[in-house]
């Protein structure tokens, strides 16, 4: 069988011979990859999964049992836009770029493989949580996060290719070298090489995550080079169920907290097998903040480099009136002498908080929703996001102490109310003890309450997996 | 807009490892572990932060000061292993900031200084068999790879994102600072064409392929690194012999610094703002002279020819830095030229001790930062001077020499077995070989025996520029200096810098001549430093536009 034949793609590939050659030498590689590094177990398993085999709207999510190797990952542009032009930055109004302009090449090149290094980092990083899932249901979820992530990879694979030359094949060779939490060959960014080895701690990610994610490809969606705008506005199509996995799932621990609460006497789910209110409190502090620090340093030259240069915009560029930013300015708290103060940063500059403060605002819209859930079930408590500001590893807040309300506190007073605030190894201990399988049809672990629906309009009970 | 330096505290040149900030300095036997752990609040100057492991001056001096610790206090040392304190990255390089809010004269002046302690560092694996061995634990850019560049070897950490690179044209438009660009094709003799992809390429070159371009020796896995660097640190250390089990620690300099002067022990700076010139005066040797190396070695660094030179070549980083409008340097001595002959030929004679062997070394490194000095510097040499041998070195050094001839009060000059070739220039032959570059065969006859020279024969020998009698003298030398102090200063370092190194190149002179002369011209084109040049905007929000046109 021709590769070309097995790659679904709209890029004309069996046309392209360079192309051809370059993912004919790294497609082995791939499918090596996805067999050490991918979901543990099942790969031989019929998995009902959504499958992209075109662009279309019919064609985007196409529905039908696969066995995970035979996924086709393939290379998927968003429609061209009839004549697009630069929508921010110093070329403003100037045609897109089809080609990859030579001054920029590095930074583009840079751009890429560090988005591309986060898509197999995660499929990495959640390769045995199939062991523990609470149900068929989510266990087919997990894999159609896994198998996407993949096709993500493909797809800026596919821009190094193609507009990389050299350099660029050697990279994505180099994705499939570097592994999740390993000490010789690490991801790029930390928070892809923490494990994730409860469910708890997936919903958080795909939560929290995945949806920085999301918006560092909104971000890209607005580039003036158009094959990773092109790219990336259909990763987003795909991205949207991950959070949705995310956001259901930790509703659905959620209502069941909510139920185990009314079935003790003392309000205590946990002591009723569950996971509490409190708990998920914490779980959200430490999953937030991690994933607020992928957006990189509050005041950076690097995101006031590609927005000039027009190479990375801001999430719905089209939502600002201001498109070229060099006068205004970002008002950004810092923290000096132990008091929070205020500082005027260039609006380049400030860049990555632009686009934190549309991602912090999403966040709280599933916020919202779980504390419906709550007060629904007439219960009494609030989950909130903390302060953006609090345990911060990356940016201006690192190195110093907050509280989840964002006050500056000090250290010894942070490290006192710490297991207050963020997990602590004990309530990783009991999450992790909760994590017993569950795969009969229909059925779902203590812990959890069953989805609103299932997936295409099957029923919760579906087969969504069939044993070989 | 860059700031004044003369306006701020003057930067102080002494350290000492109790004091560091920015670095760590550790023992095991014969390997020293010097480790970069950049404080990134304690800058030299406010305005800015060491983010990254970044430096500026300040982290510069420490490191000056270690390697010369290293060589004096620790003879035991055979390997020093250079590395960083920081996971992912080992240094960044110079700091940008700081360079985009300085002064001209201070980029080009702290470039000079970085230069010479990385060519401290060349010198001490060189003379004093201080193996250097870069282990790059991370990240690795322009400044921090020249750092790398001036080790002996270079182990980078190979795990799929530590590169070194040298990101300065395509980043900054401006060049790498520090023996970069000479140093890869020089030195490590990079390919040319592979090295000018290199240089072009802001994100560098990481693992195999930094090795198959010569740019590292070595790529070792995070795993193996430190394991493969403690074998190679003792490898290096076997493969140069021991010198002896113990050193000579090198104590404070005492210094009165007053308004208008700085009083050393043996020297004197003073100050002429308004007339904006400077005399440096040194003492020759007093009282009896130790002749044995167990003597001297317990006076260690207060034996004459030590403590003289350290404080020489703390007044002249003084002057570079710190008194940038004082253009013309008048060199003095005083002393009984005698008792200076008798110390050199002392010294000369105990050579082969490393001790004196590293003092030499030290006084060779010294006289090359004067000729390094972007100033005027004329020698007066006046009856109770002692302008002898090494101290001759000073008016050898100088641009032009003023010879008093009192019939009443009768002065000399004097050569030793020292100007033979103890201290060489940076380019290679000594001073008296390039004073005498059309003439060599003036040379042997020179250096036949130690011997002092009248005025007249001085005159007659080549080895002054000006005799006057007690009736013009004053006047000669006070026409002379007004007529310095008119000409451009610009002009001046140029024509000097042109005139001081006639001869052959080698790699160490290309660094300041061709390096320093290029740096220094594109330190000042717009594309660099203009409004919107690539220094000026870095870390703005603007993007720098270049002009287009070559000259």
């Amino acid at each position: 069988m021709h590769l070309h034949e097995k790659i679904p793609n709209n890029v004309n590939l069996h046309e392209d011979r360079k192309l051809l050659r370059a993912l004919e030498k790294w497609q082995p590689n791939y499918m090596k990859w996805w067999q050490e590094a991918g979901p543990a177990g099942f790969q031989a398993d019929d998995i009902y999964l959504r499958t992209a085999v075109s662009v279309g709207s019919e064609g985007w999510a196409h529905f039908e049992y696969v066995k995970m190797p035979d996924y086709r990952w393939g290379i998927f542009l968003a429609l061209p836009g009839k004549d697009r032009r630069i929508p921010f930055g110093d070329f403003l109004g100037n045609p897109v770029w089809q080609e990859v302009p030579g001054e920029f090449r590095n930074s583009l090149r840079r751009i890429i493989v560090t988005q591309g290094d986060t898509e197999p980092a995660s499929v990495e990083q959640q390769r045995r949580l199939s062991s523990s899932a609470p149900s068929m249901y989510d266990c087919r979820n997990l894999f159609q996060v896994n198998v996407e992530e993949g096709r993500h990879l493909w797809a800026m694979v596919y821009l190094l290719h193609a507009h990389f030359g050299r350099d660029g094949r050697e990279e994505a060779e180099e994705l499939l070298e570097r592994r999740s939490g390993d000490f010789d060959k690490p991801r790029i960014l930390t928070t892809f090489n923490e494990p994730i080895d409860d469910w708890l701690s997936f919903f958080m990610f795909t939560m929290f995550t995945d949806r920085d994610g999301k918006y560092q490809l909104l971000a890209l969606a607005e580039s003036g080079f158009d094959p990773l705008s092109r790219t990336t506005r259909f990763m987003l199509t795909e991205e949207a169920h991950h959070m949705f996995v995310g956001e259901t799932g930790i509703g659905r621990v959620v209502r069941r907290a909510c139920e185990l609460m009314k079935q003790d006497p003392n309000e205590d789910a946990r002591a009723q097998g569950g996971i509490d209110l409190p708990m998920l409190q914490k779980y959200i502090n430490f999953w937030y903040s991690a994933s607020l620090d992928l957006f990189g340093g509050e005041i950076s030259s690097n995101a006031a480099d590609y927005f000039a240069s027009g190479l990375k915009g801001r999430a719905k560029e089209e939502r600002y009136d201001d498109h070229v930013a060099l006068s205004g300015h970002y008002d950004l708290e810092i923290l000096e002498e132990g008091a929070l103060g205020h500082k005027l940063v260039p609006m380049r500059n400030a860049m990555n908080e632009v686009v934190r403060d549309a991602y912090v605002e999403d966040n709280q819209r599933g916020v919202d929703r779980w504390n419906r859930i709550i007060r629904e079930a007439g219960i009494d408590f609030t989950l909130r996001l903390p302060s953006r500001r609090f345990n911060r590893k990356m940016g201006i807040y690192a190195g110093h102490d907050f509280d989840p309300e964002g006050k500056p506190i000090t250290d010894v007073e942070f490290n006192a109310r710490r297991f207050e605030w963020l997990p602590t190894e004990s309530d990783r201990t009991h999450v992790r003890n909760l994590m017993q399988p569950v795969l009969e049809r229909g059925k779902m672990a203590h812990w959890i309450a069953p989805p609103a629906a299932g997936i295409n309009g099957k029923p919760v009970d579906f087969e969504y997996i069939r044993k070989a | 807009m860059g700031h004044e330096v003369s306006d701020q505290t003057p930067v102080s040149f002494e350290t000492d490892p109790s004091r560091y900030r920015h670095w760590k300095l550790s023992f095991e036997g014969p390997v020293a572990r010097l480790i970069m752990a950049v404080q990134e609040k304690e800058a030299l100057r406010p305005g800015y932060e060491l983010k990254l492991n970044s430096y500026d001056l300040g982290v510069d001096i420490e490191l000056a000061d270690a390697i010369q610790r290293l060589r004096f206090e620790h003879p035991e040392v055979r390997c020093v292993v250079v590395s960083s304190d920081r996971e992912k990255i080992f240094c960044a390089g110079a700091n940008i900031h700081m360079l985009a809010s300085s002064d001209h004269g201070f980029k080009v002046n702290f470039c000079k200084l970085t230069n010479e302690t990385r060519l401290a560092m060349e010198d001490a694996s060189r003379h004093s068999g201080q193996r250097y061995l870069a282990a790059l634990n991370g990240t690795c850019a322009g400044g921090g790879y020249e750092l790398a560049l001036a080790c002996d070897e270079i182990v980078l950490v190979d795990d799929g994102n530590s590169a070194v690179s040298l990101p300065e044209t395509p980043l900054l438009g401006v060049l790498p600072g520090t023996g970069g660009l000479t140093r890869l094709v020089d030195k490590r003799k990079v390919r040319r064409d592979l090295a000018d992809l290199f240089c072009t390429v802001a994100e560098g070159v990481k693992g195999k392929r930094a090795k198959e371009w010569r740019l590292v020796d070595e790529v070792v896995p995070r795993s193996r690194f430190d394991e493969f660097i403690a074998k190679r640190a003792q490898e290096l250390a076997k493969s140069s012999p021991a010198r002896a089990s113990e050193g000579i620690p090198l104590h404070p300099l005492a210094r009165e610094i007053g308004e208008d002067r700085i009083a050393y022990e043996h020297l004197l700076l003073e100050l002429d703002r308004e007339g904006r010139r400077a005399t440096l005066t040194v003492r020759g040797p007093a009282g009896d002279l130790p002749s044995d190396a167990r003597s001297l070695r317990a006076l260690g660094s207060a034996w004459w020819p030590l403590a003289a030179f350290r404080q020489l070549d703390d007044a002249l980083c003084h002057l570079r830095v710190n008194e940038p409008a004082l253009g013309l340097v008048l060199l003095k001595t005083e002393g009984d030229l005698q008792r200076m002959i008798a110390q050199d030929e002392i010294m000369f004679r105990l050579k082969e001790d490393w001790f004196v062997g590293e003092v030499l070394l030290l006084m060779a490194r010294t006289l090359r930062r004067l000729d390094l000095t972007a100033r005027s510097f004329f020698a007066l040499i006046e009856p109770g001077s002692c302008f002898a041998g090494s101290l001759f070195e000073l008016a050898l050094a100088a641009d032009r020499s003023y010879m008093l001839d009192d019939p009443k009060r009768p002065g000399a000059v004097a050569l030793t077995p020292v100007n033979g070739g103890a201290f060489p220039m940076s380019h290679g032959p000594s001073r008296l070989q390039t004073r005498f570059l059309g003439e060599p065969e003036r040379l042997g006859p020179l250096l036949r025996e130690s011997r002092s020279y009248a005025p007249e024969e001085a005159l007659q020998a080549g080895l002054v520029t000006v005799v006057a009698d007690d009736i013009d003298y004053e006047e000669e030398v006070r026409l002379a200096v007004e007529e310095r102090g008119s000409l451009s200063a610009d002009a001046l370092t140029g024509m000097e810098a042109n005139l001081r190194f006639p001869g052959l190149d080698n790699c160490d002179s290309k660094i300041f001549s061709r390096l320093s002369a290029w740096q220094n011209w594109i330190f000042q084109r717009p594309n660099a430093v203009g409004e919107k040049g690539a220094l000026t905007l870095y870390g703005k929000p603007g993007r720098p536009s270049f002009d287009p046109r070559r000259t």
